[in-house]
């Protein structure tokens, strides 16, 4: 690190006058790092590990990104923020973007000015409650007491449902994760609601899982993806080809074990476009034309990277459901390369 | 004559009683007891009920705390060993280690560095705070710390912290060359050198920096666990003193103008809480940053808690100021000593010396303030704990060990600060009655 | 004939401004009124730059919008179809009690704590001294965070008191402690109810004004009359007469378990009660030391005259030491409380809706409007704290010495 932190704080003055805020894909290749805002720490999208790594879906769409554009998928520095802080973060420029079970909404798209690149996971909001309290749809919950953690679109979508069933509740804000968990499993509240997949993923830590149920009613559309901020569009196009890029790698049948065979060369157009073997899809996009070939070799394509995070064989365990591609009835679908 | 005496007394004792033991009831534990705990009724009962708090106490966590396992890899294992009986799960602490002091991003291979820095921070206070029995040239140690404290920390190019440090020289040099003639030469030359020094070094740094420098640089983003407590109160408490000299001053200053700069400053900063200086640093101090600049979240807090340790200092010190005789005051004016020269010689080294418990006590308060930075998400000892570690399948539900180990250890450096406090208050007394 | 002339005029030179001290301070000053002109300049034209490049804009329309979000505790009527200007009502209410409860709660503690670190008893003694250490040198935030843990997690489920053999029971059938909260029996007043309580409310009156009279009494004549019992008399027995005369008009709600909690009667939520005592007990340690500084400083030689005088122990500690030692001991009290005030913040370690949990936590959250909602909210520490600041200055003009 030449520029140390500490000669950055006493030349301030002379920063000071730095030139107005210039493209963003120039600032991360400069900069040789990728500053990517995740979770705090939830278990499958962004948890950092034992050793310190941090782990997850959303984690892999970051390292997916600095794969592209710096060919190092490790190039990435992890900003945790909480729901408080992520929207200032990104908009003051400390994160280049936010990849953190963000659910895209109108007036955080229009009015906070930011701009979502594509969805990479179908969320609904749900309920978890014990088995033994016998209940087996969300509008039996007249008069429960609901753990909810604060800074996400969940406050609004409970109030919503529970006025419109005309039943009361009673909530029980919560900061993190972790104290949900705490409250839930003590009793002192008699649902938790979340995301369904950040309930499953949250299950999956419990002592017996199946001790607790996750009800059918899903309340709210959740479409979770990265975002980036306004007004940068080269940099929006980068984020949003790279995800595409996860998704078509998938549907085209191109996984982390065949890329090198398939980036010499196939005889589907459509491949060799993607991984850079035909055409200029690379330098439109301001990258080289192996972008998506090792965008996808960080951590395989879309299939891989949910079955090795969240998917059936972990301790989470979400079926892809909504998430599987659109010839599987899935809602993923990637725009065409070309 | 001499025989009557003999007679008409029929005894004498001419040797001393041997001395009778004093009744049961009045010596040793007993006559203790007596007196301390059962002197009236009132205090019978009160030491009753004491006692049996005592017991309670004992017999709720003794066993827990003797029972505890100390090896285990998860919360599961750690209760199997347990098999139903009462014990802390002690496990997570020898497990998590690391990550409770160190955070968890700092890289495993460089925590000698952190851990030297520590030390080297006993070596470095002693000559402050022992002054009366250590040399005054150890100072000097204390002086380069710092810049070899943030060396080792946070790595980097050896020739980073020299040029900050030649900096700081060069000003102290010019200072003291021309703070004979004037004050404000002296100050003025003495910021105009660091400057040009601080300059010429950076682009210095700059040219002949090897890319792989001797200690690797871990960034600031990477530091935690109770290692981001200690960084911060050390940090912001040194930093704040002299900001709050200042301020103390420029609050009792004649001049109405910079008197009212300061008392807004400290009402304002002194009138909200600490979590909203943080919410300022984490989601607002970005919006007045020049555009493209942006400060690690790290620098951003130091600056928000230092200003808040400043206007606390500067009121404790405000007290010192106030609490001198006038005759001080007055005796530095009849000398013929201008504003600085009386300040810096006469008032302030008597000020500051009445100041010090004060001082502490903030510090104190403010080291353990460094806590809240876990509510704006930065993995502190306690952010660690309600984060990652709390949040981890392996250690998800472990509350009790967890706080118990963060209380004790700001316990001991609370107590061990705040016993040092009143000893060095006994040790500057210097009534003249 | 001499004439007496005025000493030249001095010329005004432009290095007078330096070196002269008369002009010198109008200089600093005018540097410093420069500086900080400058400064806030420079922060605001980067404020400007940065919402006009983010497409941003500094309104608080937000605040007459629906909030969308339900509160837990509401001491004014509040659905998620109010504003979140009165969802920043309900927060300020909640910050104001809790406040209220800690400042309250930590004054008895206290006081208690501080007392007893003077008795004459070894025990208790140190048991006060440990109570203090202990909670002085650990920070605020871990004793609300542990203090929540044991609610939370030693308190029973409400679901531990269904069933034919619960294994929580309610005491005395009235009050239940639940990790939820505890519920209380509430008060139901029917018309009549109201008469007590008026009642009540007079013969609290009545009992001031007879301690007067005792007082004054006294001081006039030299008469003793009794003040302990006729006060508790005068509190008790019309209530008490009236309640029953009028056929006991007041009666008790009790909480009843249904459905998934209890319901009727007063709850008291589990946030707020950990919030409290948290803040009680951390400020009552602070305020112990205030107490027995307080008390030690009152010289020896007053409790000595005083009983030179004749003066029973408890009137020395009435009469001589305590007005005495109130006036050190009440204004750092004083500022305790400001800090409890300004401690309450941490609330959103616990979830206990307060100001900083609604407006500057939930409403922040959905609306983005950082730096607005950061701003009210330290609009309302800095006028709680500027109210209290004024109260102490007024206590301490009061209570001052006056020298003659």
């Amino acid at each position: 690190m030449n520029k140390s932190v500490f000669l950055g704080a006493v030349t301030v003055a002379g920063l000071a006058a730095g030139a107005a805020a210039a493209a963003t894909i120039d600032d991360v290749k400069a900069r040789g790092k990728l500053n990517c805002g995740v979770t705090t720490g939830l278990v499958g999208f962004a948890a950092p590990d034992a050793n310190g790594e941090w782990n997850g879906f959303d984690v892999a769409v970051c390292r997916a990104v600095a794969a592209a554009v710096l060919g190092d998928p490790t190039a990435v520095e992890f900003v945790p923020t909480t729901g408080k802080t992520r929207f200032t973060a990104l908009a003051s420029g400390e994160i280049d973007m936010l990849a953190r079970n963000t659910t895209w909404t109108f007036s955080r798209d229009v009015d906070l000015k930011f701009e979502f690149t594509g969805i990479n996971y179908y969320d609904g909001q749900g309920f978890m409650v014990p088995k033994g309290l016998g209940v087996s749809s969300a509008k039996e919950l007249d008069g429960a007491t609901v753990c909810i953690q604060t800074g996400t679109t969940t406050e609004l979508n409970l109030a919503d449902f529970f006025r419109k069933n005309n039943i009361s509740y009673e909530p029980v804000p919560i900061e993190t994760n972790a104290e949900a968990q705490q409250q839930y499993l003590a009793g002192a509240c008699d649902a938790y609601t979340t995301d369904a997949s950040g309930l499953a993923a949250t299950r999956a830590t419990f002592e017996t899982p199946a001790d607790h149920v996750i009800l059918p009613e899903i309340i709210s559309k959740e479409p979770l993806g990265p975002l980036v901020r306004h007004g940068d569009s080269e940099w929006g196009d980068v984020v949003r080809w790279t995800l595409n890029a996860l998704i078509a790698a998938e549907e085209l049948g191109v996984t982390s074990a065949n890329i090198d065979e398939m980036a010499a060369g196939t005889n589907s157009p459509e491949v060799n476009r993607l991984l850079g073997t035909e055409g200029t899809l690379g330098e439109m996009l301001g990258v080289d034309k192996d972008w998506a070939v090792r965008a996808i070799k960080a951590g395989g394509n879309y299939g891989e990277i949910f079955a090795r995070n969240i998917g059936e064989e972990t301790p989470i365990g979400l079926a892809r459901g909504l998430n599987a591609q659109w010839t599987d009835g899935g809602l993923l679908y990637a725009p065409p390369f070309r | 004559m001499s025989d009557m005496h003999q007679h008409s007394i029929r005894f004498v004792r001419e040797t001393m009683l041997p001395q009778a033991a004093p009744p049961v009831a009045e010596r040793g534990i007993v006559k203790w007891m007596r007196e301390n705990l059962f002197s009236n009724l009132a205090n019978s009962i009160l030491t009753l009920l004491a006692l049996l708090a005592v017991y309670y106490l004992a017999v709720e966590t003794l066993p827990w705390m003797l029972n505890g396992i100390w090896d285990a890899p998860s919360i599961r294992a750690c209760r199997e060993i347990l098999d139903g009986n009462v014990g802390g799960c002690f496990a997570v602490l020898t497990d998590r280690w690391n990550q409770l002091l160190f955070g968890f991003k700092y890289p495993s291979e460089e925590y000698w560095r952190p851990s030297l820095a520590f030390l080297l921070l006993f070596a470095a206070a002693a000559p402050v705070m022992f002054f009366k029995y250590l040399p005054g040239k150890l100072l000097i140690f204390t002086a380069i710390y710092p810049f070899l404290a943030y060396w080792l920390i946070w790595g980097g190019p050896f020739l980073a912290p020299v040029v900050a440090l030649l900096g700081f020289v060069a000003g102290y040099v010019v200072w003291n060359r021309f703070v004979t003639s004037s004050f404000a030469a002296g100050f003025f030359g003495a910021i105009a050198a660091a400057a040009v020094t601080w300059w010429l070094g950076g682009v210095i740094v700059d040219a002949v920096a090897p890319e792989n420098s001797l200690l690797p640089s871990v960034p600031s983003r990477d530091m935690g666990g109770f290692m981001l407590n200690m960084i911060l109160g050390v940090v912001c408490v040194s930093l704040s003193i002299p900001f709050g000299i200042a301020l103390a001053l420029g609050r009792q200053s004649s001049m109405p103008i910079i008197k009212w700069i300061c008392v807004i400053f400290i009402e304002f900063v002194r009138g909200v809480p600490l979590i909203t200086l943080l919410f300022v640093a984490n989601v607002v101090l970005a919006y007045f940053l020049p555009p493209g600049a942006t400060f690690d979240l790290i620098i951003r807090v130091i600056i928000m808690i230092t200003a808040f340790a400043s206007a606390y200092i500067a009121e404790v010190i405000r007290g010192g100021l106030a609490a001198l005789p006038r005759g001080q005051y007055e005796a530095a004016d009849s000398l013929g000593l201008d504003y600085p020269q009386a300040m810096r010689l006469i008032i302030l080294p008597q000020a500051l010396k009445i100041s010090i418990p004060g001082i502490v006590n903030v510090a104190v308060g403010l080291f353990k303030d460094t806590t809240l930075v876990s509510v704006i998400s930065m993995f502190d000892l306690v952010g660690m704990i309600r984060g990652p570690i709390l949040a981890s399948t392996d250690w998800n539900g472990v509350y009790w060990e967890l706080f118990g180990f963060a209380a004790l250890l700001f316990f001991v450096v609370c107590y061990g600060i705040s016993q040092y406090s009143q000893w060095l208050e006994r040790e500057l007394t210097t009534d003249h009655r | 004939m001499t004439t007496l002339t005025d000493p030249p005029k001095e010329q005004f030179r432009l290095s007078m401004l330096l070196n002269d001290t008369r002009y010198r301070s109008y200089t600093f000053q005018f540097i410093a009124l420069l500086l900080v002109i400058a400064l806030i300049a420079y922060l605001g034209s980067n404020l400007m730059q940065n919402l006009r490049a983010a497409g941003l804009n500094i309104s608080y329309q937000f605040l007459g919008e629906p909030s969308g979000y339900d509160i837990n505790q509401r001491p004014i009527p509040y659905d998620s179809q109010s504003t979140h200007m009165r969802a920043s009502i309900v927060g300020v209410l909640n910050t104001l009690i809790v406040a209220f409860l800690a400042c309250l709660t930590a004054t008895v503690i206290g006081v208690i704590a501080g007392v007893l670190r003077l008795s004459n008893n070894w025990l208790v003694r140190k048991l006060m001294a440990v109570y203090v250490e202990a909670f002085r040198n650990v920070p605020v935030l871990i004793w609300i965070l542990i203090i929540f843990t044991i609610m939370t997690a030693t308190l029973p489920a409400p679901r531990a008191f269904r069933g034919d053999d619960p294994e929580a029971s309610m005491l005395f059938g009235a009050v239940a402690f639940t990790n939820r909260g505890v519920y209380l029996p509430k008060p139901l007043l029917e018309p009549m109810g109201w008469v007590v309580l008026g009642i009540f409310v007079l013969s609290i009156f009545g009992a001031i004004w007879y301690r007067r009279y005792a007082t004054k009494l006294l001081y006039d004549t030299g008469r003793l009359l009794p003040m302990g019992w006729p006060t508790v008399a005068i509190l008790i027995l019309p209530a008490v007469l009236s309640y029953f005369i009028l056929g006991q008009p007041i009666a008790l709600e009790y909480p009843e378990l249904g459905g998934f909690n209890f319901s009727g009667g007063v709850q008291v939520l589990g946030s707020l009660i950990a919030l409290w005592f948290a803040l009680a007990i951390y400020t009552g340690a602070f305020i112990a030391e205030n107490v027995r500084a307080g008390i030690q400083a009152v010289s020896r030689g007053q409790t000595e005259a005083a009983a030179s005088l004749g003066l029973r122990p408890r009137r020395i500690m009435n009469l001589v030491v305590l007005p005495q030692a109130l006036r050190i001991i009440i204004p750092p009290l004083i500022s305790q409380y400001l800090n409890i005030t300004k401690n309450s913040s941490l609330a959103i370690a616990v979830g206990y809706m307060d100001i900083t949990g609604t407006l500057g936590g939930i409403t922040l959250n959905q609306t983005g409007r950082a730096i607005e909602a950061v701003l009210l909210l330290m609009l309302f520490y800095l006028t709680i704290s500027l109210i209290i600041s004024a109260v102490m200055n007024f206590y301490n003009n009061a209570v001052r010495l006056k020298e003659r």
